[in-house]
């Protein structure tokens, strides 16, 4: 077949284009999808409950995501700072997973219970007061403004949909579990359950 | 991973790998033309041509050179499904073998320290500085880099403390985590109870504009309410966390106001665990240098 066919005969080139292309696809990623390691949670992975998922979403809204990962990687350099490493078993309930990609902060994804509730508070209200070099952006919205509970049910519906195991109980209660809460509780609570299902460092 | 996907994989990227060292071969034009020719493509575009001369010698190599790298690394490290290459690499292995030589080169060393008792641990200087540097890992986030905390989290270099300032509390205290429960006592005392607590409490480090009429009210009830865990003379309890009150240090600020909000809604003030991230071992070191903070006061 001569180039000539394929470069004047889009109809040819776009499927020829689409098989070359789909190969990286086919060999690095289709076969995760079939590998146990990859898609079973890790002994005693639990769905996020209704509280720590809106503080999930207010995560993403605030863009966390953008100065935090949530990722460590396997050099010792990174356990012994945050701990053992990431495995790919605590993400499957993650859509979409918020590993990141830069660091300008540090890696949260096990600063559950690392620091007080307090801590969080204050850090979050303003970073400096607590660590004076930071330059982390404050937060003092999220101690004004409450969590919207009209919306939580239909998120864990969602989830389910794609294969997060909620309860109906969970979703039953959800409203009820972040009525009246403040923005504040619900990213606290997000954060201090991060990575604790994994707990031994070395 | 199972057999169909190894094979799946493999088929994919060898074929791929001999499939680009055809099309290299398929489409030479070296063999053709042995020089630079005059013969064009044989299109026109503005009255621009182009010339149909083979690739560059070393371009052509450096395609074959590719290829060959490829193969070669598919051979010495995992690229084929489970095949595992002949070194059998693993970045988790890698990993391992890191921890290993970690551990082989620092446990002697985090051995001897952690047989050292702290008191001994204070006039070696190495021992410090690896436990200050444990501290600012860990520490500071909270207790400030110098250790002189913030508000509500408590200064460690001014000989007051907590929970008790000798090296087995300074141990106990970050191996497993303290939970303050200072309860909130509007609900008991009353809005007014909680205004004259507030004076008598600040009278006690011999803060000035006092109000003596609600002092003496504050002290009533602080004999009723309080002495359980800060003790008659406000002079506070190791065993439970409760703050020395007569000694003008405050966690929480120690201005009329501040001391209302802290009776009012009550201080739950949560010192993590840090058995888990540090063990054992550089829980003694960080003890030994959060020991000499205050030891430097004392001379």
């Amino acid at each position: 077949m001569q180039h000539e066919v394929v470069e004047k005969n889009l109809g040819l080139m776009i499927p020829l284009i689409l098989i070359v292309i789909s190969f990286g696809v086919l060999v690095e990623i289709v076969p995760l999808f079939f590998t146990k390691e990859v898609t079973e949670p890790v002994e005693g992975l639990e769905p996020l409950n209704a509280l720590e998922l809106e503080g999930r979403d207010i995560y993403i809204r605030e863009g966390c995501t953008v100065c935090h990962t949530q990722m460590i990687r396997p050099f010792r350099a990174e356990t012994e700072r945050y701990g053992h490493y990431s495995v790919a078993g605590e993400s499957v309930y993650e859509h979409p997973f918020l590993w990141g990609s830069k660091r300008t902060g540090p890696d949260l994804a096990r600063v559950g219970g690392r620091y007080s509730d307090a801590w969080h508070r204050a850090h979050l209200y303003n970073p400096r007061d607590v660590v004076p070099e930071s330059n982390m952006p404050a937060f003092p919205w999220l101690f004004t403004s409450k969590v919207d509970p009209s919306a939580t049910a239909a998120k864990m519906e969602a989830l389910r949909s794609v294969g997060v195991p909620y309860t109906d109980e969970d979703i039953a209660g959800a409203a009820e579990m972040v009525d009246g809460k403040y923005e504040i509780e619900a990213v606290v609570a997000y954060l201090q359950q991060l990575g604790t299902v994994i707990s031994s460092n070395r | 991973m199972n057999s169909f996907w190894t094979g799946w994989i493999s088929f994919i990227v060898l074929g791929s790998i001999f499939g680009c060292a055809w099309l290299l071969w398929a489409t030479r034009k070296s063999q053709r033309f042995h020089t630079e020719t005059e013969e064009t493509m044989g299109h026109t575009f503005d009255g621009i041509e182009e010339y149909d001369n083979p690739m560059p010698k070393w371009w052509l190599w450096l395609f074959l050179l590719t290829i060959v790298f490829g193969l070669v690394y598919l051979a010495l490290y995992p690229g084929l499904g489970s095949y595992k290459g002949y070194f059998g690499w693993t970045s988790t292995g890698q990993w391992e073998d890191e921890v290993a030589a970690a551990k082989a080169k620092y446990d002697p060393i985090y051995a001897e320290l952690a047989a050292t008792p702290i008191e001994e641990l204070v006039q070696n200087d190495d021992a410090l500085i690896m436990g200050k540097r444990l501290f600012l890992n860990n520490c500071a986030v909270c207790h400030g880099s110098a250790a002189h905390g913030a508000f509500g989290f408590p200064n460690l270099t001014d000989n007051d403390w907590l929970y008790g300032g000798s090296p087995d509390k300074i141990k106990e205290t970050i191996t497993n985590g303290r939970n303050a429960a200072m309860p909130a006592w509007e609900s008991i005392v009353g809005v007014e109870g909680v205004k004259d607590l507030a004076h008598y409490v600040r009278s006690l480090s011999g803060q000035q504009n006092i109000d003596a009429n609600k002092a003496e009210a504050g002290a009533a009830l602080f004999q009723a309410n309080c002495v359980a865990c800060h003790g008659a003379d406000g002079k506070g309890n190791h065993a439970l966390g409760a703050p020395n009150l007569t000694d003008g240090i405050w966690l929480y600020g120690g201005t009329q106001q501040a001391v209302e909000m802290t009776l009012k809604a009550g201080r739950n003030g949560v010192m993590p665990s840090f058995k888990q991230t540090l063990g054992d071992e550089r829980i003694h070191l960080v003890a030994a240098y959060v020991y000499s903070l205050s030891k430097e006061e004392k001379q």
